[in-house]
């Protein structure tokens, strides 16, 4: 027996039943979508940005850095309401090691939706995903990396970087160490790796400008343990400074076991070094360790002091640290040019190779055919109670406190 | 030719590593010794050890012991007994009920919990991805004999590490567990029918092994001043291969084993050109003309001295 009271009781669906069932589907599928959206913000296409950093190890407080900074821009823009599109983000951890960023690379460079990257603090692996950028035609601009190869060892379209290098890293490094302190000899020893073997390739020449002299330069592996043998020769060899081209667990080592041989040489290290994680891990062994960085401290940026207060009211849990604005002005400029040229890989990797004169919170940025940033600023820090300081506002340049590499020297005189 | 004192600091530098090394090696030939079980989470182990070393020393500055003098002894015997009891859990958990399937299964088994304990480091410690400072228990300070430095911490460090390994020999000669260790390392089976308790040996020398890999780690952070959640790789790797070179079994046999490879490393770094690049090279190139040479290591052949 039929319902009586069902539409189909009187034997078939009436135009009023239909409508009524499709005003009630309509209203159903939009409270479902949500509330109502203005019919812009409704059209905005989602275009997909990916960040590649080190989120763990001993290098992870720059990566952390990096990706808040990097969301802080992509937040910016997508509260714009000029943005054309709408960003969203997915965020890679490639733990400073070459064969999980080659996979990070490959992930985010497999999704169509991914229209750029901005990737890499460690040079070994942006060395190694140069390629992987390349042959995936996804642009990529590294925000931390400062290995030259990385924009000048090929001529791929894809990849560029918005840092400075570690040649103008060291070529000041050596300036600063033999005409600004008056240090004349010097112990190299740097880890293997590219990244290593490039700090002490480019300070080497740095020295042989200003005139110091290399007495000895020696390659250990990464993540070596114990360095008294090495160190223990570079004593004899009674050098008035010993630079290590590395990273900081390695650096912490140096200098730790260099002070416990009673080893009486100035410690100078580069911007692989300059964390937090250094001078907690190394204590005491860090005061008046001094190195050098691409950029200048946040506060002192041209648009500094505004990232800083953008940066706060994100209320992340890690500080920007020294290459986050990096970070921010990279992932600014891929927004910009697919802003302009719209979400195609190809054309966004040809306009951010053309990067002329902007305007950004760390200065202007130019790229040169290579597609590296040319305006480098290079700042020296020092470690003074347990932070870093800018060798100007510190107390070693000040005269009030000598660096332990100077006072040696003069007891040795 | 380096200066006189150079050879001998390089010399002192090698018996501090060898010690390092020894410790762990030490470990390694006990397991093999008894279980006939190569376990390689043992370097996993020592990294465990030495991060509870840590947290105790924060405990004892947290409830008003952390003066040196006392933190010390409280760092060794709470960090030999938590790393002893998760060595007797490894052992019940992993290694017992594989007595019976092929050594390949034990072998993985072994590894794979070491790459557990690491990574569970590397997630649940607090910022377990970073070095962290191990604070100077020990006293500092340092006198020069002949150019030749050497610190007060490092002759502790000498004297514990010397002091565990014939504490060591001593249980396992000495003692009716020791008794019994020696008997399941010659025939478990016929050591049973003369009444001895398997399941407690068994226990007892997982139990050692990883205390044993406690007191390692713990003077590991001492002489360097830090650890790092990977520390356990490459010592488990040096430590085995000390191991096997002495002669897997034979605890003098790994002493020596850990001893020459700290000298090996260091020899090669220090004296030959570039040497420091491939210390490592050096040391495993010559473990494996030993293997080849000598499959049953340098004291391998005494079974009077097999644990």
């Amino acid at each position: 027996m039929r319902d009586q009271t069902s539409p189909y009781a009187r034997g078939g669906i009436t135009r009023r039943d239909l409508l009524r069932t499709g005003v009630s589907a309509g209203l159903g599928l939009m409270a479902f979508r949500g509330p109502w959206r203005p019919a812009a913000a409704q059209a905005k296409k989602v275009v997909k940005l990916s960040f590649i950093g080190p989120l763990t190890g001993g290098t992870a407080s720059n990566g952390l850095g990096g990706r808040n900074s990097f969301l802080l821009a992509v937040a910016e823009r997508n509260a714009d309401p000029k943005s054309k599109y709408r960003y969203e983000t997915i965020v890679l951890d490639d733990e400073c090691k070459p064969t999980v960023g080659v996979q990070a690379a490959l992930k985010v460079g497999s999704d169509p939706e991914v229209i750029a990257s901005v990737s890499h603090y460690c040079s070994v692996v942006a060395i190694a995903t140069v390629d992987s950028f390349h042959k995936l035609g996804l642009p990529s601009m590294v925000w931390g990396a400062v290995l030259p190869d990385i924009t000048y060892g090929h001529k791929h379209l894809e990849v560029t970087r918005v840092n400075g290098t570690m040649i103008n890293q060291n070529h000041i490094a050596a300036e600063f160490a033999v005409k600004r302190l008056g240090f004349k000899t010097f112990s190299i020893i740097h880890d293997t790796t590219d990244y290593g073997r490039g700090h002490a390739k480019y300070f080497t020449e740095g020295l042989e400008r200003v005139g110091g002299k290399i007495l000895s330069t020696t390659g250990t592996a990464k993540d070596q343990k114990d360095y008294t043998a090495e160190l223990t020769k570079v004593k004899a060899e009674k050098p008035e400074v010993i630079y290590y081209g590395g990273l900081t667990p390695d650096g912490v080592r140096v200098k730790v076991q260099m002070d416990k041989l009673g080893v009486k040489a100035q410690f100078q290290g580069t911007s692989g070094i300059k964390s937090d994680t250094f001078i907690e891990t190394a204590g005491a062994s860090a005061e008046g360790v001094y190195c050098f960085v691409e950029g200048a401290p946040t506060e002192k940026l041209p648009g500094g002091k505004k990232f800083l207060e953008a940066y706060s009211k994100m209320n992340f849990a890690e500080p920007s640290e020294a290459y986050g604005p990096f970070a921010y002005v990279a992932t600014h400029l891929v927004i910009d040019a697919i802003e302009e040229v719209g979400p195609d890989r190809a054309k966004v990797a040809q306009k951010l190779k053309r990067t002329k004169k902007q305007d950004t919170i760390i200065g202007p940025v130019e790229f040169d055919e290579h597609g590296q940033n040319t305006v480098p600023l290079i700042t020296t820090h020092v470690a003074q109670d347990g932070k870093w300081v800018v060798w100007e506002d510190s107390e070693y340049a000040a005269g009030k406190r000598e660096l332990p590499g100077l006072k040696f020297k003069r007891e040795r005189v | 030719m380096p200066p006189l004192e150079v050879v001998l600091q390089q010399a002192f530098n090698g018996l501090m590593l060898g010690v390092m090394y020894a410790l762990v090696a030490v470990g390694f030939t006990l397991f093999f010794g008894v279980l006939d079980v190569i376990h390689f989470s043992h370097g996993d182990i020592f990294m465990l050890g030495a991060f509870t070393g840590l947290s105790l020393t924060f405990l004892w500055v947290a409830v008003g012991l952390g003066s040196p003098a006392v933190a010390l002894p409280l760092t060794f015997l709470g960090a030999i007994l938590a790393t002893g009891l998760i060595g007797v859990l490894t052992g019940r958990g992993c290694v017992k009920p594989l007595a019976k399937a092929p050594p390949l299964m034990t072998l993985l088994a072994t590894l794979s919990l070491g790459l557990v304990i690491r990574e569970a480091v590397l997630i649940f410690y607090p910022r377990g991805a970073d070095p962290k400072p191990f604070p100077a228990l020990l006293p500092q300070g340092l006198f020069e004999v002949g150019g030749v430095v050497i610190r007060y911490e490092n002759l502790i460090i000498l004297a514990i590490g010397g002091a565990a390994m014939v504490l060591v020999d001593l249980i396992i000669k000495r003692t009716r567990i020791g008794a019994s260790i020696r008997a399941v390392a010659q025939d478990a089976e016929a050591a049973q029918m003369m009444g001895v308790d398997l399941d407690r040996t068994v226990d007892f020398t997982f139990f050692l092994g990883a205390g044993l890999a406690a007191v390692a780690g713990i003077l590991n952070g001492l002489y360097y001043s830090e650890i790092h959640f990977i520390m356990g790789i490459m010592a488990g790797v040096i430590g085995f291969s000390a191991a096997a070179v002495g002669g897997l079994g034979n605890v003098y046999g790994a002493i020596l084993g850990g001893f020459l490879f700290g000298v090996l490393q260091t020899l090669a770094a220090a004296f030959i050109p570039r040497g420091s690049e491939f210390r490592d090279v050096v040391a495993f190139a010559v473990v494996m003309i030993f293997m080849v040479l000598k499959p049953t290591g340098i004291l391998g052949e005494k079974p009077i001295e097999r644990v």
